[in-house]
């Protein structure tokens, strides 16, 4: 039912872990959904340096966090607001429909840490709205796929 | 093919060799139609009286009480839709439990929207429903009590005898789902007070797509399937002659076998569960701890996922399930789980291990030792379980 490429990152996913005093910290989904996902980035000069992951959910909740983290290491902030849950699946070689929401959560993740990273510099980033976030959306959301 | 450890027998068994071989010649040597009154028939004919006898005696039915079907959800069906239709001017309620099969959960769904009322009673945190709660709701509208003989999630195993004197004490029919517990526990339809029982071949090492109804004699019930003459006018379709013949030598074989199967499985079953208990921190058993199903283990592991283990355990070829959402297919994780208590996020890092026949000890040995394994390397990345490490 998965790709070669989500089994390869549900496996040996990439960039798991915390970072200490990470300059942007972002948490998305709902235990009581099965899924979490928590994101933490380091950046300097608006170069994200450093990604990590911790995600609590199924095979594709997990691959879509590491392939996520993968997109976006190296890059610029702005480069990093382009990702989107279409990209993060179509990385993978494709998710399930039903899974489509995994690489949702992912693009949720990244976008609630680089809200973290703006309150707490006072950089602003462009197209960032707080309440974007709102968790008991996140399924209902229509998917591309 | 390469080597696989199949711990999932609660979804389905691999076919026996002997039940295979007697099945065989019926596709292709004894193929006649039973219906037929030529002599090629009388095989069919005589090898579906035989699997008919095997069948009631195995529960203790007479042979003229057994109808065959094509399966478990069928059987269900039938029960539930043939009551509620042959008693409509009797009554519109029905009683049933929150843990039962969707085979019946869906049916009584749908009979509510006929103008049916269900009451689904609630069960403990063991999954056992109230006798006396199902006292209590029996009303002078109620046609039917369906409960579970045994859960196929968490295994456990109601009380079936005491249903069925209730029931018979106000005057219901009884129904049970005994697609997991024919075959793998000992059934006595008499001594039980039991009107209507499923139960599914593939379960027992049968094959695929064939079950049977035992409809105790004197109930009466519409029928499901309409059509031909077959099975006493009462289920239409050209039998499954193959399939009935390996329902009759599997029921037969797990009879005859029953107390050997049973004393194994329950010393492997017992062992799993108290050393996964031993090794693996956080875990929780589901369902009763003595009164389940022989070969159900089904234990919680917190802070992670279903799905997540259940992908990690196939990369060893380890075949299992779990009640996630993310298995199923909808948000939600089991309705067996959340009945008895679980919270979702519980609920989610749901595993069942069915153990069968074929399974030995070293096979437990090495899916715990993976277990132990997966299930930290799980819970490394996981958000959940860091929080709760902090808070200690």
């Amino acid at each position: 039912m998965y790709s070669e490429k989500v089994m390869d990152h549900f496996m040996n996913p990439r960039n798991v872990g915390e970072i200490e005093n990470a300059d942007g910290v972002g948490e998305v989904g709902n235990p009581k959904c099965g899924d979490i996902m928590k994101m933490y980035l380091k950046i300097e000069d608006g170069i994200i340096t450093d990604v990590k992951f911790k995600t609590f959910g199924c095979g594709s909740a997990i691959a879509s966090s590491s392939m996520a983290t993968e997109l976006i290491k190296g890059k610029s902030i702005q480069e990093a607001m382009q990702i989107t849950n279409k990209a993060v699946a179509e990385a993978l070689d494709g998710l399930p429909p039903v899974k489509m929401h995994c690489s949702v959560l992912a693009e949720q993740a990244i976008r609630k840490a680089l809200l973290d990273y703006s309150k707490k510099t006072g950089v602003k980033i462009e197209g960032l709205d707080e309440n974007e976030f709102n968790e008991d959306d996140l399924h209902e959301i229509e998917v591309e796929d | 093919m390469e080597k696989i450890i199949y711990m999932d027998h609660a979804a389905t068994t691999q076919v026996r060799k002997e039940v295979l071989d007697e099945m065989i010649p019926y596709f292709n040597e004894y193929y006649g139609n039973p219906s037929s009154i030529y002599y090629l028939s009388n095989f069919s004919k005589m090898a579906i009286d035989k699997a008919r006898e095997r069948v009631a005696k195995a529960i203790n039915a007479e042979k003229n009480e057994i109808y065959f079907t094509a399966g478990g959800s069928e059987s269900d069906n039938w029960a539930i839709k043939g009551v509620a239709s042959k008693l409509r001017d009797k009554g519109n309620h029905i009683i049933t439990s929150k843990i039962e099969h969707h085979a019946i959960l869906h049916t009584c769904e749908y009979l509510e929207k006929l103008g049916y009322e269900i009451t689904y009673l609630d069960v403990d945190e063991y999954g056992m429903i109230s006798l006396d709660e199902l006292e209590k709701a029996i009303k002078n509208e109620t046609i039917l009590i369906s409960i579970m003989f045994a859960n196929n999630e968490i295994g456990t195993i109601e009380p079936i005898k005491e249903i069925g004197e209730i029931a018979r004490k106000h005057n219901v029919i009884f129904h049970t789902d005994a697609v997991q517990a024919v075959g793998s526990l000992p059934i006595d339809v008499k001594d039980m007070n039991i009107d209507l029982l499923s139960m599914s071949a593939h379960k027992l090492y049968g094959p695929k797509g064939v079950g049977a109804l035992y409809i105790r004699k004197g109930i009466k019930i519409d029928s499901l399937i309409h059509g031909g003459a077959q099975e006493k006018n009462k289920r239409a379709g050209t039998e499954n002659v193959p399939g009935i013949v390996g329902l009759g030598k599997a029921i037969e074989l797990a009879y005859a076998e029953l107390e050997e199967n049973t004393a194994k499985l329950v010393e492997l079953r017992d062992y799993m569960i108290k050393n996964i208990q031993n090794r693996i921190p956080e875990v929780r058993l589901n369902g009763h701890p003595t009164k389940r199903l022989p070969g159900n283990v089904n234990i919680c592991f917190r802070y992670i996922e279903g799905e997540s283990l259940l992908l990690s355990l196939d990369m060893y070829k380890i075949e299992a399930s779990s009640g996630s959402a993310c298995t199923s297919g909808s948000l939600d994780p089991s309705h067996v789980l959340l009945a008895i208590g679980l919270p979702h996020e519980i609920a989610h890092g749901s595993l069942r291990l069915s153990l069968g026949k074929k399974n030995t000890k070293e096979e437990v040995d090495f899916v715990i030792d993976k277990l132990v394994t997966i299930v930290d390397r799980l819970r490394q990345m996981s958000p959940l379980y860091e929080k709760n490490q902090e808070g200690k």
